[in-house]
């Protein structure tokens, strides 16, 4: 297969200038007159710019660009799988998407409707009590499930002892990140020889000074944490509480739950598990789901039906912990999660893990004869292998991939496996394309190492310098 | 093969130690600049600073990921190499002529390693 990706000189939007003019729209005397003289202007300085240059702008923008809708795109940790065009065409329908935000409960029943039977699925996916859609992203969700435990704390009287906060060597970069926003001190223990987490260093780092141990299971080698209710046992025990990073989900979904391996706290990832568009920054949905002795200090609002069968919002929660965002949550992106979740409901939901995890361990079993593949042959929805006994760069062979036209997995993530790959198949991709991307990663660690640094040629760009983007940072917007 | 001096003590966080007095300077290793490749940004402590052993000494961004760098003993920062700051690639190029910080010791040091013990425990 030959790649060629298209290549434009593409000016920014603010250099483009149509030859037609604006109109501003004529206004009713009346109305002009009750605007004081000196705020009215007859320059209101708009761009010029036509229908048809914006729409050619942005799709030469998407042809110099890939994306879900492309190919397989691997990236690891992120799930990115094909986003289904249903849940678009629900989400852009006039009746969610023109409703204000701050239209009465009785004006926007079916949006409160959609908001509460996600908040139910989600608990009854997770095996959890009680679940908000507030949080706006995953980190938000970590964040506020972590104010929640602060909180929880706090109102047994043993926050000022309660100041750690357990995360494994392993974990996402953003967990020890949201334990320091919210005021703790972090304490990272490392992981066993398998890969998994140390129970002997977890009993050694767990005190009653601990309020939390953060996990993802399974973890960010693809690995199922075996040992996760014994786990749960010894943090309970301690008086801490065991929060679940949910980033990890769409591996286990269906099959098991964070509520049955003991979890009190746990995030989604709707953007992830869901299929809905993410990446470039958002938009994404973190809703935080709890065990019932939690649920007192959720953010506000909840929504909830009445008796009668109404939905309302209730901001009355005795010991929330606040507002975390303006209004509602991403609701875009809350109907687009319905939507995947109505549409597949449990049995299909079910069969995307297991296909999810099979497509790994079909890659597993195509690349484990030309890399190294640690910790064991057994993966859950995602694997990472090392590109050290080919003697060649994890970063060169990614870019030997992108030359063909196949997005790279994540490079050099997580921090305890050298030259490292973490590859995430996920469900939606088809075998066709899982033995085209094994075979042309297995392709890339025969070639010459000196032909490899001149990768990409087939792209609208060419070698990132990495070092000077890096040292002689400019920013221009 | 790391160049890994016979002079100097090791670290398990990959850290160099040269003890004249009470004078400690520390750097990063050949293994762990290789490692780390390209390096774009090194976070030097203030002069005054004082850490304990294990503690958090400073941090070093490559282009790969960002890494801290561990105190080896209970000590005073005295002297930092600020010719790191504009170009921290100077560690790339010899990671022992290019130290990061000099010390004074208040205290006793963590574990450490000889050349031999450190050249077993990166596996060379």
């Amino acid at each position: 297969m030959t790649y060629h990706q298209a290549t434009y000189d593409e000016p920014l939007l603010s250099e483009i200038h149509s030859d037609n003019r604006y109109k501003v729209p004529e206004a009713d005397e009346n109305i002009i007159n009750l605007i004081p003289e000196e705020l009215r202007t007859d320059n209101v300085n708009l761009p010029v710019i036509a229908e048809y240059d914006v729409v050619r702008h942005f799709t030469r923008l998407s042809q110099m660009n890939y994306g879900v809708d492309l190919g397989i795109y691997p990236l690891g940790s992120c799930t990115m799988k094909f986003n289904p065009k249903f849940a678009d065409r629900i989400a852009s329908m006039e009746n969610f998407s023109e409703t204000h935000p701050l239209v009465g409960d009785d004006s926007i029943q079916g949006s409160l409707r959609v908001m509460y039977e996600l908040q139910v699925y989600l608990s009854e996916l997770s095996d959890m009590d009680a679940v908000t859609l507030q949080p706006l992203a995953g980190a938000h969700g970590e964040y506020t499930g972590i104010l929640i435990i602060r909180k929880y704390h706090e109102s047994k009287g043993e926050l000022e002892k309660r100041r750690e906060i357990i995360i494994p060597d392993s974990a996402h970069g953003t967990n020890p990140a949201s334990a320091a926003m919210a005021g703790f001190d972090v304490v990272e223990i490392p992981s066993s020889p398998d890969g998994t987490v140390d129970l002997d260093a977890l009993k050694a780092a767990l005190s009653d000074r601990t309020a939390a141990f953060m996990i993802t299971n399974p973890n960010t080698l693809g690995l199922f944490e075996k040992r996760i209710t014994e786990i749960a046992e010894i943090v309970h025990k301690s008086g801490a509480l065991l929060y679940y990073d949910g980033a990890n989900f769409n591996a286990i979904m269906g099959i098991t739950s964070p509520g049955l391996m003991g979890f009190d706290v746990v995030h989604f990832n709707l953007h992830k598990t869901f299929a809905t568009p993410h990446g470039g920054g958002g938009p994404g949905s973190g809703p935080v789901g709890v065990k019932k002795f939690l649920k007192e200090f959720l953010p506000i609002p909840v929504v909830e039906k009445s008796p009668d069968g109404k939905y309302f919002l209730n901001f009355d929660l005795r010991n929330t912990i606040g507002k975390v965002s303006p209004y509602y949550g991403a609701f875009s992106t809350i109907l687009r999660a319905w939507a995947y979740i109505t549409y597949h409901g449990s049995d299909g939901l079910t069969e995307n893990t297991v296909r999810a995890v099979l497509n790994t361990n079909y890659l597993v079993s195509r690349l484990g004869n030309d890399f190294k593949i640690p910790f064991g042959k057994l993966k859950k929805h995602e694997l990472v292998l090392t590109t050290e006994n080919t003697g060649k760069r994890a970063l060169d062979l990614a870019k030997y991939l992108i030359d063909l036209g196949i997005h790279a997995p994540t490079v050099y993530f997580p921090l305890n496996v050298h030259e490292d790959m973490m590859i995430e198949p996920t469900e939606t991709v088809s075998k066709r394309d899982l033995d085209q991307f094994a075979d042309a990663l297995i392709s890339a660690s025969r070639q010459d190492e000196e032909s490899l640094k001149h990768l990409p040629v087939n792209l609208s760009v060419g070698r990132i310098d990495e070092v000077k983007a890096a040292r002689q940072l400019k920013l221009h917007w | 093969m790391s160049k890994i001096p016979q002079e100097l003590k090791y670290t398990k966080s990959h850290e160099w130690i040269r003890v004249e007095g009470e004078t400690v300077t520390v750097g990063i290793t050949d293994y762990a600049q290789s490692q780390l490749t390209d390096i774009v940004f090194i976070d030097l402590p203030k002069k005054g600073t004082k850490k304990k052993a294990g503690e958090v000494l400073l941090t070093i961004e490559s282009v790969k990921s960002a890494e801290d760098v561990f105190s080896p003993l209970d000590g005073e920062v005295t002297e930092v190499n600020s010719a790191l700051e504009d170009k921290p690639e100077l560690v790339n190029k010899d990671p022992y002529a290019n130290w990061m910080v000099k010390l004074q010791k208040k205290g006793g040091f963590g574990e450490t390693m000889t050349p031999e013990e450190y050249k077993k425990f990166i596996g060379e």
